[in-house]
């Protein structure tokens, strides 16, 4: 088993946090994992990225080559595109459709929806929507997970212990709110 | 017991710094290095064990006082990034004179590519500059493991030992195996001979000759030591010499069996005999390393045999900018793998001030008051509110080092340049700007200093700043007139205010102050929350 992941997005939009419940239940599963993050600077409403490498042998690089990801799982549809050359040529795109627009000269918005909708393996969710109607208008990153837990090679039952993990110092309200929104995003995938 | 835990390469450090029984780890906040003293303040095993991490001032200070813990027999930590190894310089350099007693271990996280700096100066120099080992751990795990090494490393030759890391080993989690025992902490005792830490010129003729001595026997551990592994492999076209984060990128496009022979450094100083030996067989020496090519040009006079050295220099490796798997297997000349064009849809995201953020507020009234002015230049500094130089704001004209708004701006002042104006933030200003200061007003310099004070270290993530609520007072202390240290609130309300305040001081011809103070956005939302928190506790 070998999944190479770039989770993308705006500063502030929760993918670690994607990449933290990830890395609980790939624990679980006995995989080896190497996750790189960027903090600092760029967090300051720039676009972050984090590599996430999960292999049933172990991984030399922290960093995913070009042309070898097999996912893309973006909370912005723009940062999903930004990493195209890292994606292999049968890997997914899965992002959230919800644009955040905190440039003047952000691209049309069809433009980037359009190009996305060209691609052969993508799945595209309002996981703000979704994380909404769900009742958790925080979890759209835990709603985006949900939506790309068929793809992802982990049961999902092990995702569920590791938002468990995640989330249990916050309360068990928190941990119900979010274990919702990873389900109404799992749901919402496979319509 | 052994445990298991995915940490990240800054927490590996940590953790390991801890088990190796440290009484204290000495910092100031710099990406990418800020997670080692954060995960020691967070730890509860570091508490129970009255380990001391409260951040320091500066980096400087933080590397004294580990030597002070180090003069009673105890072991410290000191981290910082890349460029505050120029501010600690001083106490690291001497120290390595001095020899320690206790070990110390300074930890400095570089970081190519700059993604948060202003440079990419390559640790390794000081090391070789100060005469001291270094150790650059290629993951996590080597970086946890290599804390107890060290520790024992230091205190045997008495030298403090420096680790290397650089932003994807210290921003990269991955498994880390280790056990949960906490070495105990040794008795106090004191450093024998002792007169080389009294480094008055008699004493530091002696300290000198032992300390090269000691960098024989430290370059002959680097001949002997399994740190530094030989690889073998088939085809003597090539040899390759990797270190660092290097490693893995090779490691990543060859797979375990490489067609060529490897040797991988995670010791320094350089093993020249197995370079040597390296050289003997193969045709070609490649070098691969993070950073600066400090390997790359030590190799070029370790060999004299007219092997061929290839790597960083040549252009084979970018000679700037991080490296990475798809670098290192172009330099490989390994077949390019298929890749997607990059969308025409995408465009740059840079960072921004958050939103209601107090340096837009000063800035928008700066700007106001400078639009009299022609060709106006306002001298700022390193941390947030260095975001003034992008748009809209377009405010400000230096950031070069901590501390330097104030200096640059009396430099021009003193130069016949009028109004000179320096922008630093409350956590720089305690840093380095006090001294600036003081020789402003020693000088009656004819400068305003305008100290954004939002009461943290932003830009690391809101760390305490060591002159929170003293800022007002540390001013009027070092000579500056209380009647031109004026005090502000950065809201869009005070905007004429703040631009009237601006020109009244910019019209005194001598040295103001004006400290322009709100609670960061970040913190400010986290002490609410908190408080919240408590409050429904009650």
């Amino acid at each position: 088993m070998k999944k190479d992941i770039i989770l993308a997005g705006v500063g502030g939009q929760g993918i670690l946090s994607i990449a933290a419940v990830i890395g609980h239940a790939a624990i679980k599963e006995n995989l080896y994992i190497k996750q790189a993050e960027v903090h600092g600077m760029s967090q300051r409403g720039g676009d972050v990225q984090s590599n996430l490498r999960l292999s049933s042998e172990p991984i030399a690089s922290d960093l995913i080559a070009r042309g070898c990801a097999d996912i893309i799982i973006s909370l912005e549809p723009m940062e999903a595109l930004r990493y195209l050359p890292f994606l292999a040529a049968d890997g997914w795109i899965v992002t959230n459709t919800t644009p955040f627009v905190n440039i003047p000269n952000y691209p049309d918005q069809e433009a980037v929806l359009g190009e996305l909708k060209s691609r052969k393996n993508v799945i595209l969710l309002d996981v703000d929507a979704t994380a909404k109607a769900a009742g958790n208008p925080r979890g759209s990153n835990i709603a985006l997970l949900g939506a790309c837990s068929g793809i992802l090679g982990i049961e999902s039952d092990k995702l569920e212990a590791g938002i468990r993990e995640l989330f249990a110092r916050k309360g068990e309200a928190i941990v119900e709110a979010n274990l919702a929104a990873f389900r109404a995003g799992q749901k919402a995938a496979m319509l | 017991m052994k445990k298991k835990q995915l940490l990240l390469g800054d927490e590996a450090i940590a953790l390991g710094a801890i088990n190796a029984g440290i009484v204290g780890a000495y910092a100031y906040p710099g990406t990418p290095s800020t997670e080692i003293t954060e995960y020691i303040q967070n730890s509860p095993e570091a508490k129970a064990n009255n380990v001391f991490c409260k951040w320091c001032a500066n980096e400087k200070t933080a590397m004294e006082t580990a030597l002070g813990v180090s003069y009673v027999g105890r072991r410290a930590i000191v981290c910082m990034k890349h460029v505050g190894m120029n501010v600690a310089a001083d106490g690291f350099v001497n120290g390595a004179m001095a020899g320690p007693n206790g070990g110390v271990i300074v930890v400095v996280a570089d970081d190519p590519s700059m993604h948060s700096s202003q440079g990419e100066q390559d640790t390794r120099f000081y090391a070789k500059f100060a005469f001291t080992p270094l150790l650059e751990p290629s993951n996590q795990q080597e970086a946890y493991d290599m804390m107890a090494y060290g520790f024992e490393l230091s205190e045997k030759y008495r030298i403090p030992v420096l680790m290397r890391v650089t932003t994807r080993m210290a921003h990269s989690r991955a498994v880390v195996e280790y056990d949960d025992t906490i070495q105990p902490r040794k008795p106090l005792s004191y450093p024998e001979p002792s007169n080389t830490w009294i480094l008055l010129p008699v004493n530091a003729r002696q300290a000198y000759p032992i300390l090269l001595d000691k960098y024989a026997k430290l370059e002959q551990l680097s001949e002997e030591t399994d740190h530094n592994v030989y690889y073998d492999g088939p085809d003597r076209s090539m040899g390759i010499i990797a270190s660092g984060i290097a490693y893995n990128y090779l490691r990543e496009n060859v797979g375990g069996e490489c067609p060529w022979p490897i040797l991988k450094i995670t010791q320094y100083p350089l093993p020249k005999e197995r370079i040597r030996a390296l050289a003997t067989e193969c045709k070609k020496i490649m070098v691969m390393e993070e950073g600066q090519p400090f390997i790359e040009e030590q190799v070029a006079g370790i060999l004299d045999s007219g092997c061929e050295i290839v790597g960083r220099l040549t252009g084979d490796l970018p000679r700037v900018g991080e490296l990475n798997p798809d670098s290192v297997r172009a330099a490989l000349k390994l077949a390019p793998r298929e890749v997607n064009a990059p969308s025409q849809n995408v465009v740059p995201r840079p960072p921004a001030f958050c939103q209601g953020c107090g340096h837009r507020d000063l800035f928008a009234a700066l700007n106001e008051a400078m639009e009299r002015w022609d060709n106006h230049r306002v001298f700022s500094d390193v941390g947030c509110y260095t975001l003034g130089y992008l748009p809209p704001f377009k405010s400000i004209c230096s950031c070069v080092d901590m501390g330097s708004a104030i200096t640059l701006a009396k430099g021009a002042a003193d130069a016949g340049y009028y109004p000179a104006i320096g922008v630093i933030g409350d956590s720089t200003f305690a840093h380095s700007g006090i001294t600036g200061l003081l020789d402003v007003a020693n000088c009656n310099s004819n400068v305003v200093i305008i100290i954004s004070d939002n009461e943290a270290t932003g830009m690391t993530g809101g760390q305490e700043a060591a002159g929170t609520g003293k800022i007002d007072q540390i001013c009027v202390a070092v000579g500056i007139d209380p009647a031109h240290v004026r005090v502000v609130v950065p809201l869009p309300k005070n905007m004429e205010l703040i631009r009237q305040m601006i020109d009244e001081e910019i019209a005194y011809q001598g040295p103001s102050v004006i400290i322009s103070r709100r609670e960061c956005m970040q913190t400010a939302k986290r002490h609410a929350a908190a408080r919240r928190a408590a409050e429904s506790k009650k």
